[in-house]
């Protein structure tokens, strides 16, 4: 089960039926158990044979950074995509949920990618002697960070929800740019950086002992996105639950206070 | 077209009229670059070395201080609600007010650049080549600065939160910018080719986002 907010429309009916808050909040409240004991499960068998793989020849013990490091950068990338798609999605239908969902993805998005920011330094300091080197890769996922940084800022700047949450999805939108050019800036500028090597048109170049525990820690960090990106989106929804009850409160206090008003007068 | 250069104009002639917004960038500009040196020390090789790089990144600090005054003035006078029942579309307001800041800022900026980098000691051959980059990239940024004050348009803190919004995306500009002045061989014409499409790609792309947002604060 894949995040429900953004998988594409298979059919219109079925796709208006999940994006319906009240819908959203059982079908997530009955996924959700289910999705964080099959990522416990996963980070388990994942962390083990992190730790059971034989050394790099070239690397030694270090290369176990990899198994933090890659999937929290393919995570960084794959949270500002849906925090776009999110805010296409709610620039063309004005769907709440849209909004809902790249609002919580951001400082999911921030985290992970502060993450691989920090993984990556500290790999860096015994394989190129430095903790920081002004490589295109690194260069251009902390640029990602500070467009995180600035789409949290700048909703948090605007008081209205409404303005806010279609201000951020313009800027989400303008910033994609940089998404293709993070991909491929190791594949377009050779730096210290190494090439891809899982995916690659001639088979993974990555040995089978550290590949498999990659793959399963991938998987595990996405589900782990998927648990937070719902339990965040959850905690949204409640909130602006809550706002909507307050607001109908001081209304209700407001009306009853002048009717009192009147009745004294 | 006839109401977007009738825009056009009105914005440049009130820049030139007032010139305080012109004077401010190139106050703001000459003192960044010489406030450099105090920095790093004398050294007249170092200097010329790093001069593209120093002139750039004063440059982009310029624009971004202009720009937040883009659409502010317009708001703050009813001239942009005006604006925004008149016939034309708000993606060609917002183009045309792009297009102004890049002539009214980046344009002089762009003329005292020779007299900044013999400041620099930059070497004389290197001059020619930092304009071009310049006058390729710079449209681009106005464009993109023009998105970023649609933006934070009437915010509070709307002039702070900008430069933090529009200087990671200026990013790949600085990079081919001054990666055209890098020495390396055929460095030039591929940088100036992909500053040239980035340029291009914000000036076809950003009237779109900049109308979104000025639509949004208009509401």
């Amino acid at each position: 089960m894949a995040d429900l907010t953004n998988t594409e429309t298979i059919r219109p009916g079925w796709f208006s039926t999940l994006a319906n808050p009240t819908t959203f909040m059982r079908l997530s409240g009955k996924v959700l158990p289910w999705l964080t004991i099959a990522t416990l499960l996963l980070f388990a068998v994942g962390l083990t044979g992190a730790f059971l793989a034989p050394p790099d020849y070239q690397q030694g013990e270090t290369v176990r950074i990899m198994f933090i490091h890659v999937p929290s950068a393919w995570l960084a990338m794959m949270c500002y995509t849906i925090i776009a798609i999110s805010s296409a999605g709610y620039l063309i239908w004005r769907h709440p949920l849209a909004d809902v969902s790249a609002k919580a993805a951001a400082p999911i998005g921030a985290t992970f990618t502060l993450l691989a920011l920090v993984t990556g330094s500290l790999w860096g300091k015994p394989m190129w002697g430095a903790y920081w080197v002004w490589d295109a890769r690194l260069t251009s996922v902390l640029i990602l960070f500070f467009l995180y940084l600035g789409l949290i800022a700048l909703r948090q700047a605007i008081d209205e929800p409404g303005r806010a949450g279609r201000a951020a999805a313009i800027l989400a939108l303008i910033g994609a740019v940089n998404i293709p050019i993070i991909k491929y800036s190791v594949n377009w500028w050779n730096t210290l950086h190494q090439p891809a090597s899982v995916i690659r048109a001639d088979g993974p170049t990555i040995h089978s002992s550290l590949l498999w525990p990659l793959l399963v820690m991938a998987i595990a960090f996405t589900l782990l996105f998927v648990v937070l990106h719902l339990k965040a989106m959850r905690a949204e929804i409640l909130r602006r639950r809550c706002d909507a009850l307050i607001a109908r409160h001081v209304r209700g206090d407001a009306a009853r206070a002048g009717t009192e008003e009147a009745a004294n007068a | 077209m006839k109401a977007f250069l009738a825009l056009l104009t009105r914005d440049l002639t009130l820049a030139l009229r007032q010139g305080s917004a012109i004077g401010t960038a190139l106050g703001f500009y000459l003192i960044a670059v010489s406030i450099i040196p105090l920095g790093l020390g004398p050294d007249l090789a170092l200097l010329s070395r790093i001069a593209p790089g120093i002139l750039w990144i004063s440059f982009l600090l310029s624009a971004v201080l202009s720009v937040d005054a883009l659409f502010q003035e317009d708001r703050d006078d009813g001239s942009l609600d005006a604006l925004a029942i008149g016939p034309l579309p708000s993606e060609l307001i917002a183009a045309s007010k792009s297009l102004a800041h890049w002539l009214t800022t980046c344009v002089p900026l762009i003329v005292v650049t020779p007299l900044a980098g013999l400041l620099l000691n930059m070497e004389l051959d290197a001059v020619p080549k930092l304009l071009a980059t310049l006058a390729v990239g710079t449209l681009g940024i106005s464009f993109v600065a023009g998105a970023g004050a649609a933006l934070t348009l009437g915010l509070r803190r709307g002039a702070l939160l900008l430069p933090l919004l529009i200087l990671p995306l200026f990013a790949p500009f600085l990079i081919f910018g001054v990666g055209a002045l890098s020495g390396a061989p055929g460095a030039f014409s591929q940088s100036i080719l992909l500053l040239g499409a980035l340029s291009l790609f914000s000036v076809a792309a950003m009237p779109f986002a900049a109308a979104l947002a000025l639509r949004l604060s208009l509401e």
